[in-house]
């Protein structure tokens, strides 16, 4: 893109995208805004109803009952892993964290073209926020989950310290992701309608309802390798790992975990902010 | 024109296009397939040329009226000079940042009053020092009493638009951009909300102003600027530019030449 020359001294160009440091200050600055906006749209979701804030918590109890009735006492379907509630709850509650982070990203300026038509402000405020949403829907179910897995027999050790990184690289790649559909979403609207496909399949190779590492016992050795990069399944074996005993994890699933999402947030980040231009003119 | 005065903002052959979705499109989801498989030209996807090749250039001091009839680019053309769109052609240079002057963007319903004055100061870029700061002053201005505790739903729609405006009017940035937004509240808020705009001028280094209001722009700006389609008309001396915008519109319907709209158009 020619940048061409301001016509005066001391003038800028108006909405000009900024180097990518002193946009990171900005949106640094923007902080409390990300955090008050966040936080207040995740409470008017449960605003108009009787029992309000607590929804936060009774929608992941409820979620467990439900899960507890269909593969506790309906099918008795365990596949032969140990804990299976408490397992497929850690599963469930971490892939919703990515799959509704992935759907509120891919709309995050379009459900927000209102600010973005009337504000100048780092547009990735938006990602950001919409994903920290999500966070803090997660963080509420894991209070919920905690005391459950507790419950069902897992004995609270000193490996549960390792839940905390466990879902902060998970939070770091669906950050990423939220960036990068961010800006595919604002040019193709119809990309909301396409994703819930793509995390349907996302989740039946992810192991959110089964162990990988069993399904892959009665095929060839490569289709076990292959699945086990998918970053959706690195971050449930770790947040199992964390809490659940027979769940262990390899060194390879740490680095794997980094990597993804270090790698993930900053290629996305960089994809977003080259389109800040764009978004007002959708 | 003499040469020491300092250039504001500078709109230099600006173009402006945007994209509309929806809209004329018709026949349902076969006949959209049917398109598609086709190849053919969807009729629902249209670009908008709203503004075609506007050129002037702002000085320090001056406070600048936007007119014309709707459709014309008036609001387009503001929104670049705020940098929230890009021109497809050309571009806008401004000594330090325009700021469109509203918040109810970023403001909730069922939050409370006192909620959306954090959410909107944060949201036109306060820190929270500078808040705590203008919080008082922001409330009085509003003269909303004890509802800044009750959620902004229950607010009657002079009560909102008070307080919309008082908290975007806290800030007072380089370059003040106006968009209808005198038209709020009743007879005695619009005479306070006018002074606070005189205010904000007097600090803000230049202002620009789109009112359907002639009068407001006779009253209040020292220029006017007239689109029509996205080209300028006319540009000079406010007095001059509005007469020669009546003299162009208002043939024939000379009973109410310059009555500011009643109600805002919902973007204050």
């Amino acid at each position: 893109m020619t940048q061409p020359k301001a016509p005066a001294p001391g003038l800028q160009r108006a909405g000009a995208r900024l180097p990518v440091d002193e946009y990171s200050r900005r949106l640094w600055h923007r902080r409390w805004f990300v955090a008050a906006y966040a936080t207040s749209s995740n409470a008017v979701g449960y605003e108009g109803n009787i029992l309000g804030q607590a929804w936060q918590l009774l929608t992941p109890l409820l979620n467990i009952a439900v899960y507890y009735l269909i593969f506790g006492l309906l099918l008795h379907t365990n596949q032969g892993i140990p804990n299976y509630i408490a397992f497929l709850s850690v599963g469930v509650f971490l892939f919703t964290f990515l799959t509704s982070s992935l759907i509120a990203g891919s709309k995050s300026i379009t459900s927000n073209i209102g600010l973005v038509r009337a504000l100048q402000f780092p547009r990735a405020v938006l990602p950001v926020s919409v994903t920290l949403v999500q966070f803090l829907r997660l963080i509420y179910s894991l209070i919920v989950l905690i005391p459950i897995v507790l419950i069902v027999g897992e004995p609270l050790t000193w490996r549960w310290i390792l839940l905390v990184p466990s879902i902060l690289l998970l939070a770091m790649f669906c950050l990423g992701t939220a960036f990068a559909v961010a800006r595919i979403g604002a040019k193709v609207p119809d990309m909301a309608e396409i994703l819930p496909f793509f995390t349907r399949v996302w989740m039946h190779a992810s192991g959110v309802m089964f162990s990988i590492q069993g399904y892959a016992k009665g095929h060839a050795a490569w289709i076990g390798q292959v699945l086990s990069l998918n970053p959706a399944t690195v971050y449930l074996s770790l947040a199992r790992n964390a809490l659940l005993v027979q769940n262990p994890v390899t060194p390879t699933t740490w680095f794997l975990g980094v990597a993804w999402a270090f790698g993930t947030l900053a290629v996305a980040y960089l994809y977003f902010w080259r389109g800040e231009e764009e978004y007002g003119n959708v | 024109m003499s040469e020491d005065r300092k250039p504001t903002v500078v709109v230099d052959n600006v173009h402006l296009t945007y994209r509309v979705l929806g809209g004329a499109r018709r026949g349902g989801a076969p006949a959209a397939l049917r398109r598609i498989l086709l190849k053919e030209e969807t009729p629902g996807q249209r670009l908008v040329h709203a503004v075609r090749g506007v050129n002037f250039t702002t000085y320090r001091g001056e406070a600048v009226g936007l007119i014309g009839p709707n459709g014309s680019g008036k609001s387009t053309l503001l929104r670049s000079i705020a940098g929230l769109m890009t021109p497809s052609q050309g571009a806008v240079w401004t000594s330090g940042q325009a700021s469109l002057l509203g918040v109810s963007a970023a403001m909730m319903a069922a939050m409370s009053g006192e909620q959306n004055i954090i959410l909107g100061c944060l949201a036109i870029g306060m820190t929270p020092n500078e808040i705590a700061d203008a919080y008082e002053s922001i409330v009085d201005f509003a003269g909303i009493g004890e509802f800044v505790h009750l959620p902004m739903n229950t607010y009657s729609s002079g009560m909102g638009a008070r307080l919309r405006f008082a908290i975007a009017a806290a800030r007072v940035p380089d370059i003040l951009l106006i968009d209808e937004a005198l038209a709020t509240g009743d007879a005695s808020f619009r005479r306070k909300s006018e002074k606070r705009i005189l205010e904000l001028r007097e600090q803000a280094g230049t202002v620009f102003l789109v009112s359907h209001g002639l009068g407001i722009i006779r009253d209040t700006c020292t220029r006017a600027i007239w689109l029509e389609r996205g080209v300028i008309v006319m540009d000079g001396d406010a007095n001059e530019v509005v007469s020669a915008y009546e003299d162009k519109h208002d043939r024939g319907a000379r009973s109410a030449p310059s009555t500011p709209p009643a109600t805002t158009t919902g973007r204050s």
